[in-house]
C-alpha cells in the first residue's frame, strides 16, 4: 500500500522560508499571493494491507520521526483515499 | 570529574568538548558512539555541535532516535549534568529531554560570529561561577537557533527560571523567542545552549569566559 503524508507548520508558528518564498513569489511580479507556508511531503510504501492497520503504523511513523510536534502538524492519506 | 562526550555521524565539534573537557576537568574525557546501548557512569554528559546526519529531515531529529539515546534519557531522569551545545541543544530538543524547538534562523543565514550573551539565570548547576546578568562574548555558529516554544511553554520557562543564557539586547542573532540562547530542564541538570563555551576557553582563542561553564558543573558536583 502507499501512503502520503504531509508535515506542516503549526498555525502560529513563524516559517521564515514561507516568508522569503512569498517575498521572492512578489519580486517576481506574481501578484495576489498573500501568503506561503512551506511544509514536507513523504512517499511511503507499506506491506501492510489492512488500512486499519496501516493507518496506525503511519500515524506512529509520524509522530516518532516524521514531524515534531511541537511545532508540525501532520496528514496522511491513504491509496484509495479521495 | 569524570565526563562522555556522545559522537553522532556528523558531529563535528566533539574534539573541541573533548579538549575542552580534559583542560577543564583534568581528566580524559570518554567518547561514546551513538550506536552504543550504555553510558559510562560519569559525572556530565555532553553532545557536542555538528550536523549529525546532515541534518536530514530536522536538525538532530535522526540523532534523536539513536540506540544511545534511550541510556541518556535514563541519565536526565537519574540526576547526570548533561549539556548540548548547538547541534548538541537540536538533539535534546528532539528527544523531548528539554522543551520546545530549534527552527531555521529569522534571517534564513548561517551565522558564525561572536554575540554578547547574558547570564539570565546564574544560579543554575552550568551557571553558578558567573555573576547573574553578566554579559560575555561567546561564539556562535548555525543555521537553526531559532528556538520557538507554545506560549504557555514559553511562560512556563520563564516562570521557572528555566533560561540560563539569553542574547544580549539587540543582538539576537537567530530569531529566538524573548532571545532565549540556552535552557536548562525543569530539575536544572540538563542545560541545552546554542552558542559555544567549548571554543572560549583560551586566550589565544578569544577569550577564556566559557570555560566557567565547565567549571560551574565541576563546582556542582563537589
Amino acid at each position: 500500500m502507499k501512503a502520503r503524508i504531509k508535515v506542516t507548520l503549526k498555525n502560529g508558528v513563524l516559517d521564515p522560508q514561507g516568508k522569503a518564498i512569498a517575498h521572492s513569489l512578489d519580486q517576481l511580479g506574481m501578484s495576489g499571493i498573500d501568503d506561503v507556508r512551506q511544509g514536507k511531503y513523504f512517499e511511503v510504501d507499506l506491506s501492510e494491507t489492512d488500512r486499519t492497520k496501516a493507518q496506525a503504523t503511519l500515524d506512529e511513523v509520524c509522530r516518532k520521526l516524521l514531524a515534531n510536534t511541537v511545532i508540525e502538524n501532520y496528514t496522511i492519506e491513504l491509496d484509495g483515499d479521495a | 570529574m569524570k565526563s562522555a562526550v556522545i559522537v553522532f555521524p556528523g558531529s563535528n565539534r566533539e574534539r573541541d568538548m573533548l579538549y575542552a573537557l580534559e583542560q577543564i576537568t583534568g581528566t580524559k574525557p570518554q567518547t561514546v558512539w551513538h550506536a552504543e546501548t550504555s553510558l559510562p557512569d560519569v559525572d556530565l554528559i555532553a553532545l557536542p555541535g555538528g550536523f549529525s546526519y546532515g541534518d536530514y529531515l530536522r536538525s538532530g531529529a535522526i540523532a534523536a532516535r539513536s540506540p544511545i539515546i534511550a541510556a541518556l534519557k535514563a541519565a536526565a531522569d537519574k540526576g547526570t549534568r548533561i549539556l548540548g551545545v548547538c547541534n548538541g541543544f537540536q538533539v535534546l530538543t528532539e528527544t523531548g529531554i528539554l522543551p520546545g524547538a530549534l527552527m531555521r534562523n529569522a534571517g534564513l543565514k548561517f551565522v558564525c560570529k561572536t554575540v554578547r550573551l547574558e547570564i539570565a539565570n546564574a544560579n543554575t548547576d552550568f551557571t553558578r561561577a558567573y555573576k547573574q546578568g553578566e554579559i560575555i562574548d561567546c561564539p556562535v555558529s548555525h543555521h537553526d537557533g531559532n528556538f520557538f516554544i507554545q506560549e504557555d511553554g514559553l511562560t512556563r520557562l520563564e516562570g521557572e527560571g528555566q533560561v540560563a543564557v539569553r542574547y544580549a539586547e539587540g543582538t539576537n542573532p537567530n530569531g529566538s523567542l524573548n532571545d532565549i540562547a540556552g535552557i536548562t530542564n525543569a530539575a536544572g541538570n540538563v542545560l541545552g545552549m546554542m552558542p559555544h563555551p567549548e571554543n572560549l576557553i583560551e586566550d589565544l582563542n578569544g577569550g577564556t569566559a566559557g570555560r566557567r561553564l565547565f567549571e560551574s558543573v565541576v563546582e556542582a558536583i563537589a
